[in-house]
Parts: C-alpha cells; structure tokens; sequence
C-alpha cells in the first residue's frame, strides 16, 4: 500500500531573513476563485470612480502676453518650449516645464497669425496682418539652460513684405521651404525675399495652410470661399478642390497616417477625409455646439485636440464620432489655437483671455516615473473598465463630464433640432468635384466651357 | 475555440517528448479556458470580428501558460492511496496509515475529548490554519493548527448551537442560547445580534461579508458585517430547520427543511429562488461542492442523493445514513452517521462516488459535524465526546494561491488581504444561481418599443390609407364644401385616435417612473455623482 499525505515544510513556504521579501505561490485554478466576474465588475466600478476622483487635467497657465493668443507652434526638437503669437503682435517662447517665458521676438506691428517652426528647430517664421514675414533665429542655448532670471529678446533673421495681409505660415517637413497663405498661397525659401511660387485659385483669402507630414511636396489649404484644395509643389499647380457648406478654420494632417487629414470646420464639426478620396468625408466628428477654431493631432496618431469658439477643448479619437474628454474653465474664453504636445501627453491651449493653458492628455494619468506595481495597476484598472464598460452603472460613471450649463444647453437644443429634422438622414452637403487641367493648359473661353461639362453634383 | 493546437502544421514533427506533452496539456486547458470560445463566423462587422479574434487569441495563449504553470511550477503534490493486490481501500484505516506516512503529518492524527462540555462543532478559516471549537455546554476555543496551540478559549456558559468564523481569523461568530454574538480573537464580546433571535445555524458569505442565519420560527437573516446593515429578514414559511449551508460558486443559501425540500435564498428577494423535493422524509444534512455543481443532501430514509444543481436532477443515490455531510477541494464526500464516518470518492472521474475510506470511533461517540479542513488532507469530526482530525490522503488542495488564501500569513499580510477583499465586496445584489451571467447581454424584448420614426411613419400609413375615400355626393342642399372638409377631417382624426392614446400613455408611463429621492439630493454637489436610483455597493 503507498500513501502520501499532503505535508509541506515550513522552510519552503516562508522567506528565509528578514530582508527577503515574502514569498508569492500562485495557482491559477478557476475552482479556487468563485465568482471571478462579479469581482471583476466590482473592481471595474472601483476602477471607473477612482479615475473620476483623481481627473485633474489642469496643470497650470501661462500669463504674460497682454492680448489674445492667435497661434502657436511646436518645436519638433525640443519638448519643453512652445511657442505663441497674440494679437498685439507679440510672440513668446514658453518652457513648458517651469511655465514661464524664455524668450520674447518682438517686431510685428499687427495681430501674428502664424508661426512655424522649422524642423531642425533653429528658425522660427511668424507671419502677420502686417503684411510681413519675419524669420527669427531661435536662440537654443537659453532653452537649454532655462534659466529663470534671463529674459533674452532676439533680432529677426529676416523681414519679408509682401501686398496683403498674411493668414497662416506652415514649415515644410524636412525641407528648406516654407507656405504663407494669404490672398493667394506663396512658397518661400529661407534665403529669398520674394515667394519662389504661387498658387491661386479663385479670388477669395486662403486662411490657412498645412504641409503634409509624409509627402513634403504636398499641401492642404482652406479658404473663405468654404473650401479646401490640395496642392502638389512637384507639379506647381492645385491638385483638387472641395467646396464644403461652412468654411474650414483649420487643417490637421494625421501623423500617422499622412493620408488622412481633418478639417475644423465652422459648423461645430470636424470631417476627416482621406486625401485620395476626397468625395465622402471618412467621419464626421461632432460634439462642439460653436465653430470649431483650431486642430492637432497627437504625435501617435490615434487622437486629435480641437479648441473651438464655445470656450471648450475636447479631445476626440481619430476615427471616434463623439468625444472622449472637454476641458473648460471658468477663466478659459474662446479658444483659437491648440496644440498636442511632442511626447502625446500633455495639451497646451491658447485663447482669448491671454493665457495660455496647459493640461494633461489624459485626465486622471499619474505623471513622472511609475513603479511596475503601480504601472501594472493602472493597466490593469484600464483593461477591467474596458471589459464592463459597456454595463449601465459602469458606463454612466465613465462618461459623466461636468458641462458649464450653456453648452450643456445649446448641445441639447442641437439635438433636439437634428432629432426633429428626422433622426439619422445625413446633412446635404453639396460637394462640387472638379479636376482641373494644368494651368498651362488652360484657355480662358475654354475654361468656362470645361468647368461647367466638369461640375458634378453629389448629395451625401 | 481560441486555442491554436500545438501541432496544428502537419509538416512540422515535434520531438516525441513535446508531443505527449502538448497531448496531456489540452484537457488541462479546458478547465483555465472557462468556457466555449465565441462563434466568429456570424459577425459581419469586419471591426468587430477582428478585435474579438484578437481577444480569443489571448485568451489561448493566456490559458496555456496557466496550464504549463500548472504542469510545472506547482510547489507541492497532492496525496494519494494506492492499494495493492486484494487489499480494498475502505478496509484501511488510520492505524495503517499512520506507519506510512512521514511523522509531520502524524501531529494532524488526533483526538481530542472533553467528554462534559457537550458536542462539539466546529469551522476552519478559509486557509485552513485556524479551528474555532464550541462545545455545547459553552465552551468557545480557537486554536492554531500549525502549531497545534490554542490561542483562546473561554466558556460562555450558555447553550452555543454554531459557531462561524468571519473574514479573519480575528472574529467569529457564536450562535447562543438567546442571540449571536461576535467576539475578538481575545474573547472580548464585540456584538450581540439581537435582531438574529435564538439562531440555529449561522453561515458566512466571504466575497460578500454576510452573516447569514437561521432561527429557531424560520426566519433567514443576512446582516452585512462590515457596516452592521441587515440586508435581508425572510420568512421562510416552511417551519424550523436546521440544515442550512452555503453554495461558495454562486453565495445562495440553501436550507433543508423536514417536509424533504431544500428551499435556496438570496437577501433581496422574499421568495426562494428554488424549491425542490429532495427526500420524502425530512432531510438530515447537505453539502455543496466547491465547484458549486454537486449537491449532496441525505434524509432520514436512509439515502444519500448527489443532485447536479444546475440541472436540478438526481446523479446518484448512495444507501446510508448521514448526520453531517461535507465536500473536501478535491470533491471527496465525507458522511457522518453515529459513530462512523464514511468517505465517498470519484475516483474513476465519471461523477460516479464509490467508497473510498471509512473510519470508525468509540461506540457512544454521536458524530455531529464533519469538516474537511482547507489546503490539507485532514477531516476534523466533531462529535459529542470533542473531537478528532483523522487525515484522508487525497483531499485537500496541495497548491495555495497566497492571493486567495495562504496558510504562512504574517500580520501584515493579513492586514492587506482585509483591506483589499474589502475592496472587493461584492453587493448583495449578485447573488444569483448562475454567476456567470453578469456582464452578459439580457436578452432581447419580444415586445420591442417602437421608435419616434417607426410611430410617426405608423401614422402617416394611417392617414393615407384613409385620405381618398370618397364619400357619397349628397344631394337637396346638403352637400355643402364645409361639412364635407369636416366629415373628412373627422375621419383623419378617428384613424390617428388610438396611436396618439397609445403614445399618451407611455409618456404618462414615463412620467412615472421614479425620480432621484430626496435623500440623494441632500448630498453635497460633489458626490452627486455617485448615487443613483439603485443601490449599487
């Protein structure tokens, strides 16, 4: 007869000096856990209402310019600064870190409304309403010592005039060149004084203008006349046009999938297109109840930001139709320029009450250096919500955001008018598509003739 | 199924060894994969179809390291008896065995009698290192049975009917003569339950920290024990029992009664969940295996029934007595009946139990309870002369989960582990006999509500369907344009009358339904947030 017992010995079980840590055995039979998903859903509550208890996404501001923000641009080298204009003609460099400024580039006699940064990091190019371009030597040794006493001031490289008012600049991505969109779109290079090319199609103002980050001979523009072109420097002529209902305020392409742009759109939307199809709009991002004023996309590619005239920021999915996140304040009035930052996690917005704001992407991230544990149990928190977050209880605490009651009223009202309209038909959105032959080519009598052959009409 | 097969390339030949272990891995994956894995084909949603075959893959991969670490990594092995020749296994007993086994394990032989203080019942902690003792004359003790020490004992000098430990080994839960009391590990009275009454049977629920109970008119308490809240008062109705045990896979509790039914609860509903007639006598005892399938109940007919309970029906019946009645981790059915105790095993693993040990004590010694002591091959009987620890090789789980319970705690350790089962807490509202179910979809509404397009295209049908009829040309003056307009007004408006009544009275409907109470918007602004028209923890 042989028999065993269950005996275990006291040694193996239990840490040998005190300096050792406690010894973990694991057994990761089902039997031995009852109930794993009413547990499960427990801890998917906890996890729900713990994010919503430590969702501070406001970091702080930045005070010091003594009008409006109108724009702003990131430093693809340097994480910490960023740079503004506001309307008075003052442009800053911010160290993100301390929330001060480092560096101040007067000149401009009129509101700034555009800046670019090269893409090594060294030339900064401001456009403004006072038909200038102006090129600025961006001084890194002060970044990087981010001293908090000196406050340099810096001289223009160079000032280029033009006949009218300039509306947006955008840097070539790993180039020598640079856009200006005004009354028509110029191509400038650092060293010259007058744009090495134009474009132009019809006569209304260009109002902004983005370089695709993958094609660097592509560029999107948006007009006034509502509409948004692309153009190819390769072949120096507009590539296609689309004429949406409501003019576009601004363009961002997705940096991960240069294809894909979204535009911010004056009908509190924002539409994503792929540029190579360009006659349905990929989705339609609504949740803002004013004209959307500005969009960036995060570096991975996977979100964008958009600040938009109703004084909100919010943060939606790349291919997501509502938002995930809004950020507002009580302080925080129109918002006209925001931006994502370089390593995806923080926000800076700018707006029409001076300052410059800065939060986190994600609003209940523990900032600077986890420990496996608790890294390990913010994963875990995440992926329990994802499993039950589709149940009542769970997905009314996730999705609960405080709203300021006039949007909170105007959303409603917007629903209630889209509902009465008849529910789910579509917006009519006349899209006129046209290819166009080379400029070159064209003959004025001819053109009429071709245009209107050309014009077709598509009901979305 | 989300398992990719280890040879599933007919190409490529796996050395022999690898081979006869991928072979023995698959049915141990089965149990780690909980379950059939989705059908991915009727998905037409290319996105959706995609992220959950990404989800079923994981699952494999994650089922097959818990069954390699399962293979591999366990510290310790079960125990087993194997006999030889004609010898049968229901003819040994502890004397034999004990010339066997290694002298650690003799100290878990014992017995233990103090023949003036009554019958003794007992409960072990979820670890199985702790043993709370109570005699019937009013003697309390809890011992630690690592060390074999006793940590506190003390006579009530009361009749204590059962005796229950908490979440801890720190507080247990006396059922006295009058009320239940709650006492410290030192033996400093904590709480007395008044609203209990004269209990007969109490019982724990670990997840979801309930005492339940049951006294002597039938009625079925459940009080919270973390904020003193009593969940649940039921009248049973069906009279005085004393046989009540708790399913650990699902938290039901199930009484038996002496009409032969075994009646099961849950603290928010005032009826029982399931009636079923298990004896034609009144039963004697019941347990439930800790896979929460098998059910073992025995009545005074001399019969002991194992019910599958999730089907609700007999597997089989055993001939016998059984005063107590109890499942060991490992499925091994321990029946006590006077002064014999009996152990039932299946051990061809086909749900059939065949006798696999018995022991037998003193004549005279009334075998009250049997408990199969956590984690080890122990069965601890509890009769009317003390008690004795008799060991069963083949009983206890070798291989703890420190997570789950861990018979090497330190202080600290159990400290933490109480505050994060309290976390844990499960509401009372999940209580249900099939667990599995939360977090599934409910299903579908027959009667599907209509939407806002649905009625008002209803109603446009209606209307055009009556528009054109004609009506007959009246003649003598009486045909006139504005009685006629009327007349086919009237019509329109008879054909709308019963959709816009129907409308009318969901809204009302609507408008009825319950708003935030009072009590919820006396919170302050901040918590808001959190209550809801439901209890929710």
């Amino acid at each position: 007869m042989k028999v065993k017992v269950i005996s275990r010995s006291t040694d193996e079980f239990t840490r040998e000096r005190s300096q050792d840590l406690q010894r973990v055995f694991r057994n990761f039979d089902p039997n031995l856990r009852p109930q794993e998903k009413a547990i499960e859903y427990v801890r998917a509550l906890n996890a729900a209402k713990l994010e919503k208890i430590f969702a501070r996404p406001f970091i702080g501001a930045m005070d010091g310019h003594i009008d409006a923000v109108s724009c702003m641009a990131k430093n693809p080298n340097y994480l910490k600064g960023i740079f503004s204009g506001s309307m008075d003609g003052d442009i800053r460099l911010w160290d993100m870190a301390s929330r001060r400024t480092v560096c101040q580039f007067p000149g401009h006699q009129g509101a700034v409304r555009g800046l670019a940064a090269s893409t090594d990091g060294h030339t900064l190019v401001s456009c403004g309403t006072d038909c200038t371009v102006r090129l600025w030597n961006v001084p890194v040794a002060t970044i990087v010592e981010s001293d908090d006493s000196s406050n340099c001031t810096a001289e223009p490289l160079a000032v280029y005039s033009g006949n009218n008012a300039f509306w947006d600049v955008d840097h070539q991505w790993d180039g020598e060149l640079f856009a200006t969109a005004g009354a028509q779109v110029d191509i400038w290079n650092h060293n010259r004084s007058q744009p090495i090319n134009s474009f132009e199609w019809g006569t209304d103002t260009v109002i902004s203008v983005r370089f695709n980050p993958g094609e660097p001979n592509l560029l999107a523009t948006s007009a006034s006349d509502r509409s948004i072109t692309l153009y190819d420097l390769r072949v120096s002529s507009p590539a296609r046009k689309l004429i949406m209902r409501t003019k576009t305020n601004s363009i961002a392409w997705n940096p991960m999938e240069p294809m894909n742009f979204t535009a911010a759109n004056e009908d509190c939307n924002c539409y994503s297109y792929d540029a190579r199809k360009l006659d349905e709009a990929k989705c339609v991002h609504k949740d803002h109840v004013s004209a959307v004023m500005d969009i960036d996309f995060s570096p991975t590619g996977r979100e964008f930001v958009t600040g938009s005239y109703d004084r909100t920021v919010r943060i939606f999915q790349y291919n997501g139709g509502h938002s995930r996140e809004i950020y507002h304040t009580k302080r925080m009035q129109r918002v006209f320029c925001v931006k994502f930052s370089c390593d995806a996690s923080y926000i800076i917005s700018g707006s029409d009450d001076t300052n410059l704001r800065l939060w986190k992407a994600k609003a209940s991230e523990q900032l600077g250096v986890l420990l496996p544990r608790e890294r390990k149990r913010h994963e875990y928190h995440e992926a329990v919500k994802n499993r039950y977050k589709h149940l009542p209880e769970v997905k009314r605490i996730v999705r609960h955001r405080h709203l300021p009651k006039p949007i909170y009223k105007a959303a409603s009202l917007r629903r209630t008018m889209t509902e009465a309209e008849g529910g789910k038909k579509k917006e009519g959105k006349l899209i006129v598509l046209q290819e166009v032959l080379p400029l070159n080519h064209y003959v004025k009598e001819e053109s009429s003739k071709k245009l209107s052959e050309l014009w077709h009409y598509q009901l979305l | 199924m989300g398992v990719k097969q280890d040879n599933a390339d007919p190409g490529q030949i796996l050395p022999p060894i690898e081979q006869e272990l991928s072979n023995e891995l698959d049915p141990k994956l089965k149990k780690y994969l909980r379950g059939e894995g989705t059908n991915l084909e009727v998905l037409k949603d290319k996105k959706l179809k995609s992220q959950l075959s990404v989800r079923e893959e994981l699952y494999g991969i994650s089922a097959k390291a818990a069954a390699k670490a399962e293979e591999w990594l366990m510290p310790s092995e079960g125990g087993y008896l194997e006999v030889e020749g004609i010898e049968k296994p229901w003819r040994i007993n502890q004397h034999s065995i004990s010339s066997e086994i290694n002298i650690s394990s003799l100290k878990n032989q014992h017995d233990i009698i103090i023949p003036d203080l009554g019958p003794y019942t007992l409960d072990f902690n979820s670890s199985g290192r702790y043993m709370a003792v109570a005699g019937r004359k009013g003697h309390l003790a809890v011992l630690d049975m690592k060390n074999m020490s006793l940590i506190k004992e003390m006579q009530v000098r009361e009749t204590v009917r059962d005796i229950v430990f908490l979440h801890n080994e720190l507080f247990f839960a006396a059922a006295q003569k009058k009320y239940p009391y709650i006492y410290n590990r030192d033996g400093i009275e904590l709480h007395c339950l008044k609203e209990h009454g004269s209990v007969l049977r109490l019982q724990f629920l670990k997840s979801h920290f309930l005492l339940a109970s049951i006294n002597k008119f039938g009625q079925l308490h459940y009080q919270d024990v973390t904020m003193g809240e009593m969940i649940g008062n039921i009248r049973t109705g069906l009279g005085r029992s004393d046989v009540m045990q708790v399913n650990p896979f699902n938290g039901v509790v199930a009484l038996g009664h002496s009409g032969g039914t075994v009646s099961m609860w849950k603290p928010t509903s005032a009826a029982p969940l399931v009636k079923m007639l298990c004896h034609p006598g009144p039963v004697s005892a019941m347990a439930f295996h800790p896979n929460g399938h098998l059910m073992a109940t025995s009545g005074k007919e001399r019969k002991i029934k194992i019910w599958d309970v999730r089907k609700f029906e007999v597997l089989q019946t055993i001939p016998g007595h059984a005063r107590a009645l109890d499942f060991s981790q490992k499925g091994l059915l321990a029946a006590g009946n006077g002064s014999f105790v009996q152990i039932f095993g299946d051990l061809s693993e086909s749900q059939h139990y065949s006798r696999y040990m018995g022991h037998s004590m003193v004549k005279g010694y009334q075998i009250g309870k049997v408990l199969f002591r956590p984690y080890e091959d122990v069965l601890v009987l509890g009769h009317s002369m003390g008690w004795s620890s008799i060991l069963i090789p083949g009983s206890g789980e070798p291989n703890f989960d420190t997570w789950v319970a861990n018979p090497y705690e330190t202080s600290k350790q159990r400290r933490e582990k109480e505050v994060r089962s309290l976390l844990d807490k499960l509401p009372s509202e999940t209580i249900m006999l099939n667990p599995s179910k939360i977090g599934t979809m409910r299903p579908v509404n027959k009667k599907e509500k209509q939407t806002k397009q649905e009625i008002a295209a209803e109603m446009e049908a209606a209307v055009e369907a009556v528009k054109d009829t004609a009506f007959k040309n009246k003649t003598k003056g009486r045909n006139k344009a504005s009685k006629r307009a009327k007349k086919r007004k009237e019509l329109i408006e008879r054909v709308k009358r019963p959709l816009l009544e129907r409308q009318l009275k969901e809204d009302e409907k609507l408008a009825k339904k319950p708003k935030i109470s009072e009590k919820e918007n006396a919170l302050p602004t901040a918590l808001q947030r959190f209550a809801s028209k439901k209890a929710t923890a």
